[in-house]
């Protein structure tokens, strides 16, 4: 009985296999440009940086064959690039709440159909179109020892002066600022688009139940974009590890190193210096740090998402 | 506790009138329904009471409490949205608790309020679930049980049923009549179904264009529309009008002639009656009766089970529906004559208003 009924669903299924087969094999078309891109300007690099980085490789010297951890060893007994490790996670740290807060706070005061509202949306984002070099210009300004702009506002209130270019404690601080003011214009237009598809009326039945504003801020508001806070941080924190032009261009890592950040290490050790072995492993740190860091907020949001 | 009363609201966006001078009492404990076209301000005017919007003119008092300056959450009102509006993000019980927590209610209170809302709606084994867990009917009794704990003074409903099917949406009709009957509270429902309004109402106000046509009891409103538009928009299938023209009276009652020159006894006071001008015969299909009196074209039979309506074509043009009192309804193209029973025939003067039968000494 059971041998009567049962070929007939495997011939089924054989024929339509085939069919998806052939109809695959014909989609590959329309991907492989796509492919094609990836593979050589993504993958391809990705493994030929990770096997750089086990080998001695000068650009003036030349290849000089492998030298299996050595590049590794040398990085984390190298006491300015454990250095370039700790800006670059504070600053990731100083910059990523920074983020999501300034970025929640505009895009919440900014949340409404009010022409000078509309105005103020453009200005904040106008600013992200700035390339690094006229942001950092502008800022350097704005940072000049005893006459740039945050060197008068002090003296007029009478407070000590601060002076991000020179001084240890403030250059990483500095840098951080001039980015936030730099590119809050995406976070902010990310949580306008959130905030924008919660419904007016769990708003209107939230007034009915007279929810204060911090109470409808925490309880309606930050929940409904649980999602897009998720997305800013694991964006930003991903964005924020690659910190370089800034830096360079306003500190140049200094004073003592103290603002140096990891991709301008790579790249003095791999442009400057030319050993590009030792610079590729460097590579692999950064890109180490960033893979966790992006792992653990994914899983962080995935996680409180499911309670 | 107390009635509603609305005095002289108006309402414009701009140059646009929604509203003017509109008063209205609503008495402690009534079950009053806003029934109108889609636009007519129903809702605006709900949501006004609500204080989620404010009107432009004019003062909203809540028994002795003068309410439309004061914040949504202090009215004494809840609302049940026409789309739930629920929490999404928080189960039943939290989406219930939420208006009990931001007034400070004890903990053991919220949990007993919720206990006996959930049990009345039959939604106890929800409690621990999201909204979208959740299918539209038991949405919506989330969405009253969220009102009921609150224990307003009114309940404001917003077209709360044009989400559901019709079966679950006549079931619901029962429920929240009975659910009336046992909490005693003012109740506001806003609707544009007829059917609604007419099951669940104890008086119906009728608002077309942003004004109050009329407002009274369910029958009285079926029965004695004061406008045409009232007496277009209640009863199904739509009262029958026939253009006419005066014909005299006969023992102080207004006679009609119809287009094709058939007189009609009406049991209308004609001193009553405006003397001049265009008038409309208005009459339901349950008041026509075939057998004699004016010649009429069956064009389509309608059977509903309980009652076969027949649509007929008279000379002019115009279409008359009647109840076909036997069980076998004529066929179509069949030539049919019709009476109009006096005592329930209406007329409409030009400006739309009713003129209505006196029942003789």
């Amino acid at each position: 009985m059971s041998g009567a009924i049962l070929p007939a669903p495997s011939q089924r299924t054989a024929t339509t296999g085939s069919g998806i087969g052939m109809s695959a094999w014909a989609n590959m078309f329309f991907v492989l440009p796509y492919i094609i891109v990836v593979v050589a300007l993504v993958i391809a690099p990705l493994f030929l940086g990770i096997w750089l980085s086990f080998q001695d490789y000068d650009m003036l010297g030349g290849w000089a064959g492998g030298v299996a951890f050595e590049n590794y060893t040398n990085l984390f007994s190298d006491r300015i690039f454990l250095g370039t490790i700790r800006n670059t996670l504070l600053f990731v740290v100083m910059t990523t709440p920074a983020f999501v807060v300034v970025g929640l706070f505009l895009a919440i005061t900014l949340n409404s159909h009010l022409r000078r509202h509309a105005v103020l949306r453009s200005v904040f984002f106008a600013s992200s179109v700035l390339s690094v070099t006229v942001v950092t210009l502008v800022w350097r300004l704005v940072y000049l020892p005893n006459q740039g702009l945050l060197a008068s506002v002090t003296n007029l209130l009478g407070l000590p002066g601060i002076d991000p270019v020179t001084s240890e404690t403030w250059a990483l601080p500095g840098v951080a600022v001039v980015t936030v003011w730099w590119i809050i214009g995406l976070p902010m237009t990310l949580f306008l688009a959130a905030l924008q598809q919660i419904p007016k009326e769990i708003y209107e039945a939230a007034a009915l139940d007279r929810a204060s504003r911090w109470a409808t801020l925490t309880s309606i508001t930050l929940p409904s974009i649980r999602r897009t806070i998720v997305v800013v941080t694991l964006l930003e924190v991903i964005l924020q590890f690659q910190l370089f032009g800034q830096a360079l261009l306003i500190t140049g890592g200094g004073p003592d190193n103290r603002s140096r950040p990891m991709v301008q290490f790579i790249y003095e050790t791999g442009f400057r210096d030319l050993q590009v072995g030792f610079a590729a492993a460097a590579s692999q740190v950064l890109f180490a740090l960033m893979l966790v860091a992006a792992i653990v907020q994914f899983w962080v949001g995935r996680s409180r998402d499911e309670r | 506790m107390g009635g509603l009363s609305l005095r002289g609201l108006s309402k414009s966006y701009g140059s646009l009138d929604i509203m003017r001078d509109l008063s209205l009492e609503i008495a402690d404990g009534e079950f009053a329904v806003f029934l109108g076209p889609s636009g007519c301000g129903k809702s605006t005017l709900l949501r006004m009471v609500a204080g989620l919007e404010a009107p432009t003119s004019g003062e909203i008092h809540l028994g002795n409490r003068r309410i439309d300056a004061i914040a949504p959450g202090e009215r004494g009102v809840a609302m049940v949205f026409q789309n739930y509006a629920l929490y999404p993000h928080m189960t039943v019980k939290q989406n219930m608790a939420f208006g009990l927590r931001n007034v400070g209610t004890p903990r053991d209170e919220i949990a007993s309020k919720i206990a006996i809302a959930a049990k009345m709606l039959e939604i106890a084994h929800l409690l621990d679930r999201k909204p979208g867990q959740l299918s539209g009917g038991q949405r919506q009794r989330v969405a009253i049980g969220r009102a009921i704990v609150k224990q307003p003074e009114v309940f404001l409903f917003d077209e709360p049923l044009s989400n559901l099917d019709a079966a679950l949406r006549s079931r619901t009709r029962i429920e929240l009549a009975r659910l009336h009957q046992r909490v005693q509270s003012t109740m506001i429902f806003v609707t544009h179904d007829q059917v609604e309004a007419m099951t669940m109402a104890t008086r119906i106000v009728v608002m077309n264009h942003g004004r109050i046509e009329q407002v009274g009891a369910p029958m009285e409103i079926y029965r004695k529309p004061s406008t045409r538009f009232v007496a277009s928009f209640i009863g199904s299938p739509s009262m029958n009008f026939l253009p006419v023209v005066q014909a005299g009276e006969s023992d102080g009652r207004a006679l009609v002639r119809l287009a094709d020159g058939t007189v009609v006894a009406t049991e209308i006071l004609s001193a009553s009656v405006p003397r001049s001008g265009e008038m409309t015969l208005g009459v339901r299909a349950e008041h026509v009766t075939p057998g004699s009196g004016t010649a009429a074209r069956v064009d389509v039979v309608e059977r509903l089970g309980e009652r076969t309506l027949v649509y007929a074509i008279v000379d002019d043009g115009s279409t008359i529906v009647y109840d076909e009192p036997g069980d076998v309804a004529p066929a179509i193209g069949e030539h049919v004559r019709l009476s109009l029973d006096p005592a329930n025939v209406m007329l409409f003067d030009a400006a739309g208003l009713a003129y209505h039968a006196e029942p003789r000494a």
